[in-house]
């Protein structure tokens, strides 16, 4: 499942640029439904919130027992603060919690699409003046795109209130000094390109799981098939968006 | 037929899902303002059928002429018009299982944008008694039974008043007094509004009762094609053998 054969990932790839396409041509034209779009957000945000949270928490508290030992040895222990926020901020936060998102909304979208394809709740759409990625995927798209931020940002906060525990808590290191190596060295651009990559995976996230979604076939074996293609193929967008994005955005 | 007089007209049509051919060369003209019924076995390819008369499927070759109009030469925003003067009530009901029974039926309605939303409330609530659903409307489909589920997406179907209405097997798992109910709506509908219907059903009693037009497919092709009271003696062996089974087959129960 996970090693697609090429010629299925690059009509993969083809597909996931037309829901795109469909998404932007399709988000300026009436009606607009900003209930529905409410309500994904909150879906999106209470779905993942916890798991997102932990993650962050737990990461930051492992890099700071990480990094602790190891700076010690040449006496740098004092930058634990600034290695864990600036890794957290910048890289982490983002990824983990979009690895996250891909495997709970993700996989929630494709297997709720996957099943109004197979039950023709898509095609009764289409009868009724309907176009399906203007009603289903344009919602889901945007709110996962705004939510990823605001995850990320408290992932951020989690990330470094985990490393302040395990350094000042378990360490014994200064409180002080750590809160203010933590900021000392970061720049508000550290922040931003991490906001924009949770943006851009939000986007990913969503497409993907929709596009697995709208063209799910084969009953309830294929809504499952959708839905690990969901998370899988998200994973792997993130992952390889992130190289190109990290590298375009400093 | 001239085309005025056929609101939809299928010449040569093909379909294949992958080597599987099910539509081969198809011609059916249906004619506007009367009940054309469809019968045929299971598997036959009755539902393909129904959804290249609603541009849901396209063919592999063969055209499809709504009023006159190529759908295959439509963009997305005139197939969507053409749409709207369509119902189509789906097999399995195809309800939107995230929203009420009321809601579904006012969804044609919501999103044509016909009415206020008193007016919506009060036709819903008309086509859910036609239907013999009037309580049903706070209920979600899951909570419906299967025969239940079909008749809502009948309601769903018939909401917005379309002048072309598909019924792909409205009756099937009713029982006789519900099926009846159904059936004289199906006459009804076509005879107050001047609507054109066409049904799918495998019952050979409703046929009888709803069709103007009986139109039997096998083997990818209408293999015959008449009048209720003419298809009855046609001499077709693959119209007897499917006559002779239904109707022998409702004598036994
Ligand atoms: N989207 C699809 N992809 C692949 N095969 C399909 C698809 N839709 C239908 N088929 C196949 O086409 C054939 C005809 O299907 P169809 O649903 O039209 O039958 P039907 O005549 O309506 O039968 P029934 O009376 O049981 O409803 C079946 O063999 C089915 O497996
Ligand atoms: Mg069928």
């Amino acid at each position: 499942m996970s090693v697609l054969p090429f010629e299925g990932f690059f009509r993969e790839v083809g597909r996931f640029g037309r829901i795109l396409w469909r998404v932007l041509a399709w988000t300026p034209r009436p009606p607009y439904d900003f209930r529905e779009l409410g309500r994904q957000m909150v879906r999106v945000g209470v779905d993942s919130l916890p798991v997102v949270m932990l993650t962050a928490m737990f990461t930051g508290m492992v890099m700071a027992l990480q990094t602790f030992n190891v700076l010690a040895r040449f006496g740098a222990e004092r930058y634990v603060g600034s290695l864990v926020s600036l890794s957290m901020v910048r890289e982490l936060a983002a990824v983990l919690s979009g690895l996250v998102l891909a495997g709970r909304a993700g996989s929630a979208m494709g297997a709720e699409l996957g099943t109004m394809r197979v039950t023709e709740q898509i095609d009764a759409l289409e009868v009724m003046a309907t176009d399906p990625v203007h009603y289903l995927v344009v919602p889901r798209v945007w709110a996962t795109t705004i939510m990823m931020p605001l995850l990320v940002l408290l992932a951020d906060g989690m990330g470094i209130w985990g490393g302040y525990l395990v350094a000042v808590v378990l360490m014994g290191a200064n409180p002080v000094s750590h809160m203010d190596n933590t900021f000392r060295f970061m720049e508000v651009s550290d922040l931003t390109s991490g906001l924009i990559k949770a943006a851009a995976f939000g986007l990913l996230i969503a497409a993907i799981g929709c596009q697995q979604g709208l063209y799910t076939r084969g009953g309830a074996e294929g809504v499952g098939r959708a839905t690990t293609r969901s998370v899988v193929l998200a994973s792997i967008a993130i992952l390889i968006s992130d190289f190109f994005l990290t590298k375009l955005l400093f | 037929m001239s085309p005025e007089n056929n609101i939809v007209e299928l010449r040569g049509l093909r379909k294949a899902f992958g080597k599987k051919v099910i539509l081969d060369g198809l011609d059916l003209d249906v004619p506007r303002g009367e009940s054309t019924v469809i019968i045929g076995g299971s598997g036959t390819g009755k539902s393909v059928l129904l959804k290249h008369m609603i541009g849901l499927l396209r063919p592999d070759a063969g055209s499809v002429k709504v009023d006159g109009v190529e759908l295959s030469t439509l963009d997305n925003r005139e197939l969507t018009r053409f749409r709207s003067r369509f119902g189509m009530a789906f097999q399995e009901g195809a309800l939107f299982d995230s929203m009420t029974v009321a809601k579904n039926v006012a969804f044609p309605l919501v999103r044509l944008g016909l009415g206020s939303e008193k007016e919506r409330a009060k036709r819903v609530e008309e086509c859910l008694a036609l239907v013999r659903l009037e309580d049903a409307g706070a209920k979600l489909p899951s909570q419906l039974s299967g025969g239940m589920r079909r008749r809502v997406g009948f309601a769903r179907a018939i909401a917005h008043r379309p002048e072309v209405l598909l019924f792909d097997e409205p009756t099937t798992g009713l029982d006789p007094v519900t099926k009846d109910v159904i059936d004289e709506l199906i006459v009804e509908l076509k005879e107050t509004l001047g609507a054109t219907v066409v049904t799918i059903t495998h019952d050979m009693e409703s046929v009888f009762k709803i069709a103007d037009w009986i139109g039997m497919l096998h083997g990818g092709v209408i293999v015959a094609r008449a009048a209720p009271g003419e298809f009855r003696s046609l001499t077709d062996p693959r119209v007897r053998e499917f006559l002779g089974r239904t109707v022998g087959a409702h004598q036994t129960h």
